[in-house]
């Protein structure tokens, strides 16, 4: 039973690490902790669940769809919100982002009700391994390999692409990245485009899981900042590692102390990892 | 080739430089030297589009550039090593370099450059896969210098480049300059506090006090002028 705990913990952490990513991206480049991250990854689940009501769409077809119009949703918060308090003052940016979330969220609310709604099928829904002792859903597995396919991805993509590169250097210092020759604003737009993917992808690998309500995104994107304090500002793998972290905890919790501590005992964990290493578990 | 015109820029609308001019011709190489907090620095922001101008005009071979964006200032040709270095200290060695290739879209050009740089400093290509933050002050100072020339620049523009070096380093990174001016007919304009070394290898120079240019001539014609004598060396 534990190894099964373990796994369920470990799946759903994968999820977490993604949510995560796309938000450190965001804060290592600009400093910027955007708190509507999770609203975008609901807009994501809501755009899987509306493609799946009206079209008929299973939800790994809508999945470049949905990424899409996160990708979107992440260059217009740019540039209609973030652009304008980037050099302001920290605390407008996290006002802003605070504010646009409680929109994004309420707007949702008005336009399809508080109601929670449910992607009935999908290629994969109900759908489970057997191994030895251990069940393994497949929508959890898959939402857990996608997470981890696409984790691995965004950091190559970092790391190896000239785009990638343009945006270490940026997050290093803007001015020296626009004396090479880097169009900074752009590379902004693009972060927020490859966090939105990261939420995008991540509200569809969930959609078949978990209800989909206005709400939906608000623990994850709570969850995501924890993991990302956890994990170093700004740094992608140690999202990761925090995200799983976190997942395993929660699994852990919930099954050893009561499913209404689980969330209790992740937020302890980063209490407590900040007290004694205050720039995360994998910070510098 | 640049042509700077009655600049007027500074800070939060309260202005540093007043009314400067001055130009610089192909193959030249200028000094602006002056004191700490002068405004040499912020002249060279302002040409390389960090900072906008308050009044007053930028050419750069016939294209004016003072509205232009940094990033685009770079295409046109003109490079800035700034101060202080910055180099990106979390990438390596190699990867700085690339970036400083960033407007290059040849790859043969850019490994051709790379090869170059590695051949001007040989002590980059032993620290090729090194994080440029390891490498010690005078390596920094190379790395930046050398970046700048990764885009082929027409016009460099280097900042206090002996800020915090020693003064054996100094010479060595003046000489490099030297090197790339005379031989490569590279225009290089920079400004430095170390008056005498600056005026030195400079074919003309210009003196800065508090924003505004109160002299300027051959690099000699400075050197033995009373002006340059008692205010910055002490004669």
């Amino acid at each position: 039973m534990f190894l099964q705990v373990i796994l369920t913990g470990a799946l759903i952490g994968s999820v977490y690490s993604l949510v995560a990513v796309g938000l450190t991206l965001v804060w290592g480049l600009m400093d910027i902790i955007n708190f509507a991250h999770g609203d975008m990854m609901m807009i994501s689940m809501y755009t899987v669940f509306w493609l799946y009501t009206l079209l008929k769409f299973d939800p790994f077809v809508s999945l470049p769809i949905s990424a899409g119009i996160t990708a979107l949703l992440g260059v217009l918060i740019y540039k209609f919100v973030i652009k304008r308090v980037v050099n302001a003052p920290g605390l407008m940016a996290l006002l802003a982002t605070f504010g646009l979330s409680l929109f994004i969220r309420n707007f949702a609310q008005f336009l399809w009700s508080p109601n929670y709604r449910f992607v009935g099928e999908s290629i994969l829904s109900g759908k489970r391994i057997f191994l030895a002792d251990l069940i393994i859903g497949l929508p959890q597995l898959a939402a857990a390999l996608g997470s981890i396919v696409m984790t691995f991805l965004i950091a190559l993509f970092i790391k190896k692409t000239k785009t990638g590169k343009a945006i270490q250097a940026t997050a290093q210092g803007r001015d020296i990245a626009e004396l090479m020759g880097v169009n900074t604003e752009k590379i902004y737009a693009i972060t927020f485009a490859l966090s939105g993917i990261c939420v995008g992808v991540a509200g569809t690998l969930l959609s078949g899981i978990f209800p989909v309500y206005p709400e939906a995104g608000a623990m994850y994107g709570l969850l995501a900042f924890v993991i990302v304090a956890l994990g170093g500002f700004g740094n992608i793998w140690g999202a990761f590692y925090a995200g799983i972290l976190i997942g395993l905890t929660e699994a852990l919790g919930g099954f050893y102390l009561g499913t209404q501590f689980k969330y209790a005992l992740a937020f302890l964990i980063y209490l407590l990892v900040l007290q004694f290493r205050p720039k995360g578990l994998f910070g510098w | 080739m640049l042509r700077v015109d009655r600049l007027t820029v500074g800070y939060d609308s309260v202005p540093v430089i007043f009314d400067v001019s001055f130009s610089i011709q192909e193959g030249e190489l200028v000094s602006i030297v002056g004191s700490n907090g002068a405004g040499k620095s912020t002249i060279l922001r302002t040409i390389s589009g960090l900072l906008k101008p308050f009044s007053g005009t930028i050419e750069f071979m016939g294209h004016r550039i003072d509205k232009l964006p940094a990033h685009q200032i770079v295409k046109l040709g003109i490079a800035h090593v700034p101060e202080g270095r910055h180099v990106l200290g979390k990438m390596s060695v190699k990867d700085n370099l690339l970036m400083g290739a960033y407007t290059i879209n040849d790859k043969i050009e850019i490994q051709r450059l790379l090869d170059e740089m590695y051949e001007l400093f040989p002590r980059l290509k032993e620290r090729e896969n090194q994080k440029a933050e390891t490498m010690s002050g005078g390596e920094q100072q190379m790395l930046a210098i050398a970046r700048a020339l990764m885009s082929k620049p027409k016009l460099l523009l280097v900042d206090e480049m002996s800020l915090g070096l020693m003064p054996l380093m100094v010479d060595k990174v003046l000489e490099v300059l030297k090197e790339v001016n005379k031989k490569k007919g590279l225009t290089i304009l920079m400004v430095e506090q170390k008056v005498q070394e600056a005026l030195e290898i400079a074919d003309r120079g210009y003196i800065l006090q508090t924003g505004k240019i109160v002299a300027h001539g051959t690099g000699r014609e400075l050197l033995e002028s009373d002006l340059v004598k008692k205010a910055y060396l002490g004669m």
